[in-house]
């Protein structure tokens, strides 16, 4: 009788060690990467040109590639998840053609980034003649995180009660003023939490852009989204890979992390505040 | 109520209605249009889609016009740059399965217990907080885990075996199982947490303690969950890139070995891509063939978690 709960005490003790096994992984990981990279993280490198030398390299060309993607892929996934939410959740009926769009977004989410990065790369880059810029990097980008974007939105449009916009047809309003004037403006806060979690997706991804071609050369601070660019996890990429060669390169590799890490930490605050501050529960 | 909506805009009930039923007025045309353009808008998921399929399958075809489809999938040499190039992709899927498995089995046993902590275990204030830092895990982007495996992972590793390369696929699937823990707990703990409390209860009353409610009664209950969660687990493990393609190197080695370097499928893509094969050649249009194994694979894994969830779903 005894050892059966004495098994159970020491079971719990083990599945608590599971559960917090990740969040220990995490706290290594966030103290190798300050420890290594905090030194080398100063003015001169978040403004500085990329350079031959590991001691006079900045990371200011990735910083600003990585805001003239997020200029693309921002609005481009607003509109477009946006729009298919508003059609799957108000417009279309429920029937086959729904379901096999619905079935398909999923699908879609389970694609491998990579495979997202080979579709840019044929059909913008190649195809349209693109090049490896701004607006090729965005709009592979965009495909990629377009599920997410649906799918959030639509459970943000789904919370909306029905009272809500039968008592504004009850007033006489037409479909597209309730959905404008009404619906739009309740969901805003869930599908605004979506996007900025799936941009932060977005600013850290990597494979589909090393796919898309973007060049490990000393380019000039791109200025618009026909400029050739880079980002932030495309720099770390390739001081990781010269790391091996250069041991100073996993310094300005780490440093590029702690900027990299910041600037989700600071969008996935944004998202939460967002979430606890404007959502009403209905 | 909602003051905020009214606020916003103020417009008297009559002055809508009547704008609404002027004739031919702008509004009329604006609703005509809008679902239109919205399913325009929608339908380019199916577009996105079918660009995938049509993109891999017209360069694949192309390969398989140069590469027999047997020698493709039988050989074990992969050699593209050499004088008398060979395309077997078994040293890839040897890459991709070692590195997948050996994320699973990091992977499935951790998640699973933590999901079993979080659901049966943990208080509601500590699955409150646990939760969403678990999440954050995933929420790390897979570079920097790749910076960690190589930088960090490898080396430790080293000290407890020493033959073990610069380059291997050890560390990544490691760190990839790491990866993938926040996604099999947070889905298992999502199934095992929808079994009926009903069915707990029943067992408690007959005496049993925690653990046997949980291995006889919630796991078995929660079962099609956990699976299609490991089989998520193990797509996601297959589709990633950048960890393998910084910790494992390039090496195409056909082995069990899992002390030397892999190459998995993405990360050939990966330096394919990267090394400007001329467009035209064999190699570019392996390129095309890899990915699109890759794909079929991914998407056959997805299929058949939803298919298990579906199927073997207990009904209460």
């Amino acid at each position: 009788m005894k050892a059966r709960l004495v098994l159970n005490q020491f079971s719990k003790f083990i599945f608590m060690l599971a559960a917090f096994f990740g969040l220990f992984f995490l706290v290594i990981l966030l103290v190798r990467v300050v420890t290594e990279g905090i030194g080398s993280i100063n003015i001169d490198f978040l403004t500085g040109k990329l350079s031959t030398q590991p001691e006079r390299a900045g990371i200011m060309g990735a910083i600003l590639g990585t805001f003239w993607l997020m200029l693309v892929v921002a609005p481009v996934t607003m509109f477009l998840g946006v729009g298919t939410a508003i059609y799957l959740e108000m417009y279309a009926r429920k029937g086959k053609l729904v379901g096999f769009i619905q079935t398909n977004i999923s699908n879609l989410a389970g694609v491998p980034s990579i495979v997202y990065g080979i579709l840019g790369l044929t059909v913008f880059v190649r195809t349209l003649g693109l090049g490896n810029v701004v607006l090729a990097g965005g709009l592979t980008m965009s495909l990629l995180i377009l599920p997410i974007v649906i799918v959030s939105s639509q459970e943000a449009i789904r919370s909306i009660p029905f009272y809500l916009s039968e008592a504004s047809y009850g007033v006489g309003a037409t479909k597209w003023q309730t959905i404008q004037r009404i619906i739009l403006p309740a969901a805003l806060p869930g599908i605004l939490t979506g996007a900025i979690l799936s941009l932060s997706r977005a600013i850290g991804e990597t494979a589909p852009l090393v796919v898309i071609g973007i060049p490990a050369l000393l380019i000039p601070f791109p200025g618009g989204i026909m400029d050739r660019f880079t980002v932030l996890p495309m720099q770390i990429y390739y001081w990781t890979l010269d790391a091996s060669l250069v041991a100073e390169y996993a310094n300005l590799a780490a440093a590029t992390i702690i900027v990299l890490l910041l600037t989700l930490f600071l969008l996935n605050s944004a998202a939460i505040i967002i979430r606890n501050k404007f959502q009403r529960v209905f | 109520m909602n003051s905020e909506f009214t606020k916003t805009k103020q417009v008297s009930i009559r002055a809508i209605i009547d704008e609404n039923q002027r004739g031919n007025s702008l509004r009329r045309k604006i609703e005509r249009f809008i679902p239109i353009g919205l399913m325009l808008i929608a339908s380019l998921s199916i577009l996105t889609t079918l660009g995938i399929i049509w993109t891999l399958l017209s360069e694949t075809i192309e390969f398989f016009r140069r590469v027999p489809f047997l020698e493709f999938f039988t050989g074990t040499t992969l050699k593209p740059l050499s004088q008398n190039p060979e395309f077997g992709v078994l040293p890839l899927l040897m890459g991709t399965v070692t590195s997948s498995l050996i994320a699973m089995v990091v992977a499935a046993p951790i998640g699973l217990m933590a999901a079993i902590y979080l659901s049966e275990y943990a208080s509601p204030k500590v699955r409150k907080i646990v939760k969403p830092l678990l999440e954050l895990l995933a929420g790390v982007p897979t570079i920097v885990y790749g910076f960690f495996a190589f930088t960090f992972v490898t080396p430790l590793l080293r000290e407890f075996i020493p033959s073990l390369q610069a380059t291997n696929i050890l560390s990544p699937g490691i760190v990839m199982g790491v990866m993938i823990i926040p996604m099999i707990a947070s889905l298992s703990e999502d199934a095992m947490s929808s079994v009926p409390n009903a069915m707990r209860e029943g067992a408690y009353g007959l005496g049993s303690t925690k653990l046997e409610v949980t291995r006889r009664v919630v796991i078995p209950a929660a079962l099609s969950g956990i699976i299609s969660s490991f089989v998520l687990g193990i797509s996601r493990a297959i589709g990633e890139t950048m960890i393998v393609t910084i910790a494992s190197g390039s090496t195409k080695n056909f082995t069990f070995d899992v002390t030397q370097s892999m190459q998995t499928m993405t990360a050939y893509i990966v330096e394919v891509t990267g090394g400007d094969a001329a467009t035209g050649s064999t190699v570019y249009y392996s390129l095309y063939a890899v990915a699109m194994t890759l794909f079929v694979f991914t998407l056959l894994m997805n299929l058949l978690a939803r298919s298990v969830s579906k199927k073997f779903r207990e009904e209460y």
